[in-house]
Formats: C-alpha cells, sequence, structure tokens
C-alpha cells in the first residue's frame, strides 16, 4: 500500500495532469473554489495557481476552522486560563490566533496554563493526571475533528475534564456561500477528510440544489490535480453533482461510527463564524446528557466585551470568503506578515493569506 | 553526608558551605578533573596562547534532559564545540555552569557531569571553570546549564572572499534529528532504538575539509530554527539569493514521518551536529565527498547555490514545478491538526 | 483541518491501537473504526483512526488516471 501511496506524489503523473487540464479550451473563465484550509496549504505548497492555465483560477473559501473560530471563543479560552486557573489544552493551531489582541500564547506569558496537545485524548490524560485541576479541551476544527472530540465525550472521560466546543459544520458554510453577493463560484472541490468522515450524501442534495458541480478531492499533488482536472471536465459537460475522486478514504456513507458519536455527543446548533456571521444549523453543541462537561457553563465567562472579527484595516472576513484575494488587502506583506499577523489568516499554518505570503511570492 | 544529601540536591548544595564542597568535589571534579579546574580558584588560569581568540556562549535548556541519543550534558559540550568549530576555531577550553533544582536526583546529575566529560574528551577540550546554583523547587525545570566555550583561529578563516552568487551550500547530513526525537517525545511517539539525535562533535567535519584544502566561504551548526535560520542568515549577511533543490535536502525516514504527523516542516527541526557550509561551485563535489569519507558525513549533499535573483530571500524549488519562499520561524515549534 | 496521515496499523486491543512507520510506534484510538485489523491502513487525524483505507480503490484510482492520462495525449496527438 505504501507504494500506491508514493504514486500519488510522483510528479510526472502531476505534469501529465496539469498538461490535460491545460488542453481544455473553455467558452468563458472558471473559478473553482476549495473549502478546506489543508487543500490551500498544498494547493500553495505545490504551486499549483502558477501551473493552472490562464482561464482557470482556484480560490480559497471559508475552510480553515481556525480562520472561522470567532474571537469570543478564543476570549473565552483565554478567560478561562487567567481569571478561573484552568489548564487550557488546545491544538497547536490555536495558540497565536489573536482575539483583540489577544492569543492563547500571550494568555501563558501572563502566567496562564495552556498546554499543547495532539489529540482530544491528550486532554483526558492531563485531566487523570492532574485531579485537582479542571482541564478544559478547547475543541475546534471541522467534522474531521469533531468526531474524535465526540468519542472522548462518550467515553466517560474524568470530571475535572470540560469541553469550550467550537465545532462547525461545511455543508452550511457551502449554502451560506451561495447567498452571498457577487460570488461567482462554477465548481467546488470538497475536503476529502471531512468526507471520509461525513459521506457524500450531503453534498449531492447541495449541488443538485444549486446546479453546481462538486468533487471530493485528496491531499497528496496527485490527488488535488486530479479533483481540479475532474472538476473541470464537469464543469464543461454542465454536470451539477458530486464525484469522488478519493474513493481510498471516501465510501458514500462515510465512516458510519464517526456520525453515530456525533450524533450522540452533540446538537447542531446555529454558530458565529468568523467573516460569515451567524449560520443556522453550523455549530455542534454538548447535548443535554454531556452538558456537564460544557465549559461555557462550567465556569462564568464574560461575554458582554463585544469584539470585532476584523482589526481595522484587516480582510481576513473578505479572504476567507473568497471575495477577496490576498493581495488586495491593503495590510498583505506589509503591516500584515507572518511574523506580525493582524488576522487569522495570516496566523494560521492554513490560513489563506499565510499559505500565499509564504508560497506563491517566490 | 546524610541519604538524602547523596541522593538528593538541597538548597543547602548551592550555599557555599560544605555541601557545595562536596558536591563541585564529588560529582563535578570526580569526572572532570584536570590542573586548571582543579586548582578550584575564582578564575581559571591558562597557558599563554598564540593566535585569535574566539569565544561563544550557550545555555541548554532542553526538555527531557535525557533524549534518545544524549542528554543535556552532550549537547551543551557539542553545541559550544560546533559553535567554536564553525566560526573556524580550533576548540579548547569550556566554562560550565549548572543551575539545578532543589529536588534534582543526584544520580541524574553524575549522569549529566559523565556525559560532559566524555563529550570534552572526545573533542579533546577541557572544562577549566565552572559554577553551580541550585534554587527553589518549582523554579528550575530539574536543570539548566550555561557554556562558553574559546578557541584559537585558524589561519586564513574566514576568507578573504566572502560568500556570493554561483557557491554551492552543502550540508554534511540528514537534517533534523535532533528537533525530531524532541518532538517525538512530546507527541508521545516511540522511535525505534536505532533512531536518535543527531548531537555529536563537527570538528572533524571541518578539520576534514581544511586537511583536503578547501576552504569553506561560509559555516553554520543548524541547531535552533533548523537549515531554515541558516539559509535565512546566508541570505540576508550575503544579500545574495539562496535556491534549494527540495528533493536534494537530505530527511531521514523517521524524520519526515515525525513531520508528517505532526505537521512540522523539518526544515525548521534542530541539528545538533551538522554542518551547512557554502563552498565554490568547482570544489562542492570534493567538499561533500570529503564528508562522506570522514565518518561522521553519512548523507552529505549540495542541496543548492547562491543566485543573482531574489536577492536576501532563501526560495525552496519543489519537486512538482512549484516554488516556496522560506521564511525564519515566526513562533515556536507547534504541531497542527489543520 | 484535514490533517490527516495514513498509516499502517500494526497492533490492536480493543479501541487501543498501534501504528507503525518508519520505525516509529504511534498510538492511535480506534473508537471510531468497527473492523480495524493489524495489517490495516488508516487515516489517522488528531491521535484518531477515522477511516479504513482501501488499497484496491487506491489502485484503481492510479490506473484509472494512467488511462484517463493515455486517452488525453492520444486525443491530442491526433489533433
Amino acid at each position: 500500500m505504501s507504494d500506491v501511496i508514493e504514486r500519488y506524489r510522483d510528479p510526472c503523473l502531476f505534469e501529465s495532469l496539469v498538461r490535460r487540464i491545460g488542453r481544455h479550451s473553455p467558452r468563458r473563465p472558471l473559478t473553482l473554489m476549495h473549502v478546506c484550509g489543508t487543500h490551500e496549504n498544498a494547493v500553495a505548497r505545490f504551486g499549483i495557481r502558477n501551473l493552472l492555465p490562464d482561464w482557470l483560477r482556484i480560490i480559497a473559501g471559508p475552510g480553515c476552522p481556525v480562520c472561522v473560530c470567532p474571537p469570543a471563543d478564543i476570549n473565552a479560552a483565554v478567560q478561562l486560563a487567567l481569571d478561573h486557573d484552568a489548564v487550557i489544552a488546545t491544538f497547536g493551531d490555536m495558540v497565536n490566533v489573536p482575539a483583540d489582541d489577544v492569543s492563547l500564547a500571550d494568555a501563558r506569558a501572563d502566567g496562564g496554563d495552556v498546554r499543547v496537545v495532539y489529540s482530544a485524548a491528550d486532554a483526558v490524560t492531563i485531566a487523570r493526571k492532574e485531579k485537582d485541576r479542571q482541564v478544559v479541551f478547547f475543541a475546534v476544527g471541522f467534522e474531521t475533528t469533531a468526531c474524535t472530540s465526540a468519542a472522548v465525550a462518550l467515553a466517560q472521560p474524568p470530571e475535572n475534564l470540560s469541553m469550550l466546543v467550537s465545532h462547525r459544520l461545511i455543508p452550511p458554510a457551502l449554502d451560506a456561500l451561495e447567498r452571498i453577493d457577487g460570488l461567482c463560484i462554477d465548481g467546488f472541490l470538497l475536503p476529502g477528510h471531512v468526507l471520509a468522515v461525513t459521506g457524500t450524501g450531503s453534498y449531492v442534495e447541495f449541488c443538485k440544489a444549486n446546479s453546481t458541480a462538486a468533487v471530493v478531492a485528496g491531499f497528496e499533488a496527485v490527488d488535488i490535480m486530479l479533483g481540479v482536472g475532474s472538476l473541470v471536465d464537469m464543469i464543461i459537460r454542465g454536470e451539477s453533482d458530486v464525484q469522488n475522486a478519493y474513493p481510498r478514504a471516501v465510501r458514500s456513507d462515510g465512516n458510519r461510527r464517526a456520525l453515530q458519536a456525533v450524533n450522540q455527543a452533540f446538537d447542531t446548533v446555529d454558530s458565529a463564524w468568523r467573516g460569515l456571521g451567524v449560520i443556522p444549523a453550523s455549530g455542534l453543541a454538548l447535548q443535554k446528557d454531556l452538558s456537564h462537561m460544557d465549559a461555557s457553563g462550567r465556569f462564568d465567562i464574560r461575554t458582554d466585551k463585544v469584539i470585532a472579527d476584523d482589526p481595522p484595516g484587516c480582510e481576513c472576513s473578505s479572504v476567507m470568503t473568497g471575495l477577496k484575494e490576498p493581495e488586495s488587502c491593503a495590510l498583505f506583506g506589509t503591516a500584515c506578515r507572518p511574523d506580525s499577523p493582524k488576522g487569522p489568516c495570516m496566523v494560521s499554518s492554513e490560513g489563506t493569506c499565510r499559505n500565499r505570503y509564504f508560497f506563491e511570492r517566490a | 553526608m546524610r541519604n538524602k544529601e547523596k541522593e538528593t540536591i538541597l538548597l543547602g548544595h548551592g550555599s557555599g558551605g560544605r555541601l557545595t564542597h562536596e558536591l563541585i568535589r564529588d560529582v563535578f571534579l570526580e569526572k572532570l578533573a584536570n590542573p586548571v579546574l582543579g586548582f578550584l580558584g575564582d578564575s581559571g588560569i591558562l597557558p599563554e596562547t598564540e593566535g585569535r581568540i574566539a569565544i561563544t556562549t550557550d545555555s541548554f535548556v532542553v526538555s527531557p534532559l535525557f533524549f534518545a541519543g544524549g542528554d543535556i550534558g552532550t549537547l551543551a559540550v557539542n553545541g559550544t564545540v560546533n559553535d567554536l568549530a564553525v566560526s573556524g576555531a580550533i576548540p579548547k577550553y569550556l566554562s560550565l555552569g549548572a543551575i539545578i533544582e532543589e529536588g534534582f536526583p543526584v544520580a541524574d546529575l553524575k549522569r549529566i557531569v559523565s556525559s560532559i566529560a566524555r563529550s570534552a574528551e572526545e573533542s579533546g577540550v577541557i572544562v577549566v571553570a565552572g559554577d553551580t546554583k541550585v534554587v527553589e523547587r518549582g523554579k528550575g525545570d530539574g536543570l539548566f546549564l550555561s557554556m562558553s566555550g574559546t578557541g584559537i583561529m585558524r589561519n586564513g578563516y574566514p576568507p578573504q572572499r566572502p560568500p556570493g552568487p554561483g557557491d554551492s551550500v552543502i550540508v554534511s547530513g540528514p537534517v533534523g534529528d535532533h528537533g525530531a526525537v524532541i518532538l517525538a517525545s512530546r507527541a508521545h511517539l516511540e522511535t525505534a532504538d536505532s533512531f536518535g539525535s543527531d548531537c555529536a562533535a563537527v570538528t572533524s567535519l571541518v578539520q576534514a575539509l581544511f586537511d583536503e584544502g578547501i576552504v569553506p566561504r561560509f559555516m553554520r551548526d543548524p541547531t535552533r530554527g533548523g537549515l531554515a535560520g541558516v539559509l535565512c542568515d546566508l541570505a540576508q549577511d550575503t544579500s545574495a539569493g539562496v535556491e534549494v533543490m527540495e528533493q536534494h535536502v537530505p530527511v531521514k525516514p523517521e524524520v519526515e514521518t515525525i513531520c508528517n504527523i505532526t505537521g512540522v516542516d523539518p526544515l525548521y527541526l534542530a541539528c545538533e551536529g551538522r554542518v551547512v557550509a557554502v563552498v565554490d561551485s568547482s570544489q562542492s563535489d570534493r567538499a561533500v565527498d570529503v564528508w562522506k569519507r570522514s565518518g561522521a558525513g553519512d548523507g552529505a549533499a549540495c542541496i543548492g547555490k547562491l543566485t543573482d535573483n531574489e536577492r536576501g530571500r532563501v526560495i525552496i524549488r519543489t519537486r512538482y514545478g512549484g516554488a516556496r519562499h522560506l521564511m525564519r520561524l515566526t513562533s515556536e515549534i507547534l504541531p497542527r491538526i489543520c | 483541518m484535514c490533517f490527516a496521515v495514513p498509516l499502517r496499523l500494526l497492533e490492536v486491543d480493543g479501541s487501543a491501537g498501534v501504528c507503525m512507520m518508519s520505525g516509529i510506534r504511534i498510538e492511535v484510538r480506534l473508537d471510531l473504526l468497527e473492523d480495524a485489523r493489524p495489517g490495516d491502513y488508516v487515516l489517522v487525524h488528531a491521535g484518531f483512526a477515522i477511516q479504513l483505507l482501501d488499497e484496491d480503490e487506491a489502485e484503481d484510482t492510479i490506473s484509472m488516471i494512467s488511462e484517463m492520462l493515455e486517452k488525453s495525449e492520444r486525443e491530442s496527438s491526433s489533433q
């Protein structure tokens, strides 16, 4: 199997797929959108945009859970660290994201006990070891990660563990994008690992309802080029459906057990997205039976402070909805750089601006 | 001595009294004795030396203290010796400062001092001055070491002609081993016994080049900040462009795997026993060959060159025909799930 | 948010698994996979195996790509 996985990294296959796309001559320019930060990281890292024909554009949608996590959620985590002496167990991705100019890294420098974990299971380990401390797991991510939080929540974790839940769902975000004025997307590249969990069902409905094409793509270079090429084929043929270009990981019904866990542990709720506002039924909250594990209920977290999504001049909201390219933000590359980020798109390893800065300025 | 004093470091060991004296005698001098240190004066008095003196200082706060392939002691000696070696100096003398946390096991301290002694002997250097302090429990993370080193500059180094466009960039072996070992321990990944930190003195690698008549135009050891940090230094210091072929950068499969799991780029992971050098392009193949034959340069490779384009920047050419701009690390190394 | 890596499962003990790659032992939670067996390739995200990888599908896709590319090259050279 490892040999065949290597084939998906083959530069010759990759180049041939690029050439094949170049042989099309559609009547008008096409715009494809992906909704996955890991896709943006890969597209930028492999330099794919520079290799595409002039008539083809790939833009990044709101697929970076770090970027769409509202400042209020980050602020809640900071409060828990500084005002409630809780251990905040967080994925590395969230550590440097500023909310009102204060990040979890800043909270740690001010004495907050912020610890990087590699898995929700690590938060359980910490809680078991440090029985006299309250441990809060900052549960960020889309469906791919939500099922892992669910597994932990359902496995009777220790009482001193709670979760600050900030999980969001992709399909409602796609619906929200379709309603944005001025956004013209010809087709969607769908995040292979989200669909490995959820299956393709809700995306088929979306495509039919919006007469749009979508292809599920993996993350190796050949996977992405195969996905892009297949999507172009579908658009030219006028198809509105979902094609699975990542069948080694994605089945139409997804991972039944993972979906069961999510349904058992969480309710779907309306949720605020940085840059998109409140999207109905787009987030997750712990079910009533597990509400004792909800950190927002266990602790008195102040929510009176209104924190703007974007600091002055920052265009992350427009960038992450595909309305603007990073280069059209006045702060990009000047006041806002990876070593001095203003907004989440520059901090997150999956942020559109960060990837554009590193990978496509070369 | 009471048992407690023999087994555990107490605040009294830092007081300057009997316990301090016994600590120095039984733990440090036991392993590190030499005529200069043994004098136990307030300073180490060195013999007269000819030549230009190089001096370096470093602090060591690695956690865990003991890791696959070494410990904080080996790291301290090799790190200091290597800074001198890549500066073009022959390392001679070290000074050692130890800040020990109350409660630290004496057995662990002895193990670390043995490592210091062994590494020093392997590099032909001696510890000529030292200091110990003890801090209250909770204020020290076990042990911090501070080491300074001096050496005598080689004649003709640094060379008159600095690095410039057309020169080759070479590396003495696979990158990121040490950083990957530390990352693996934090991510609870169990590595095979055959994989460990590359922590080692690079003196033989530097000597091998000079013995062959190759005078590098630039040398660094890619420690904190990794290969990326050194390449960025090079671009900045020379105002040339640095172009690296991603596929030519040697990385061990274990390091690739650890990086694939944690989402960290191996170019940012520290090495503790490698040299990055810039040599005239006509000498590049010979230099790599010399390293490979030296016994310390398995996997040595030419990874790129200095150019006239993209001055001041580092460009990595990827295997897919793309290019990316390599910047220094902007924060601590963090794993990712996104 | 999709950062996941394909790894070979070495050991299974209920919902605890160990994967192996390049001599590295990686502990993986198997709570979300019902039928994982030693020797299987799994997709691991945030310490959990989230899906079984299908080797046949992996090979079929590569074959399909090769055929598609051959067809495209043929059509292009006959124009």
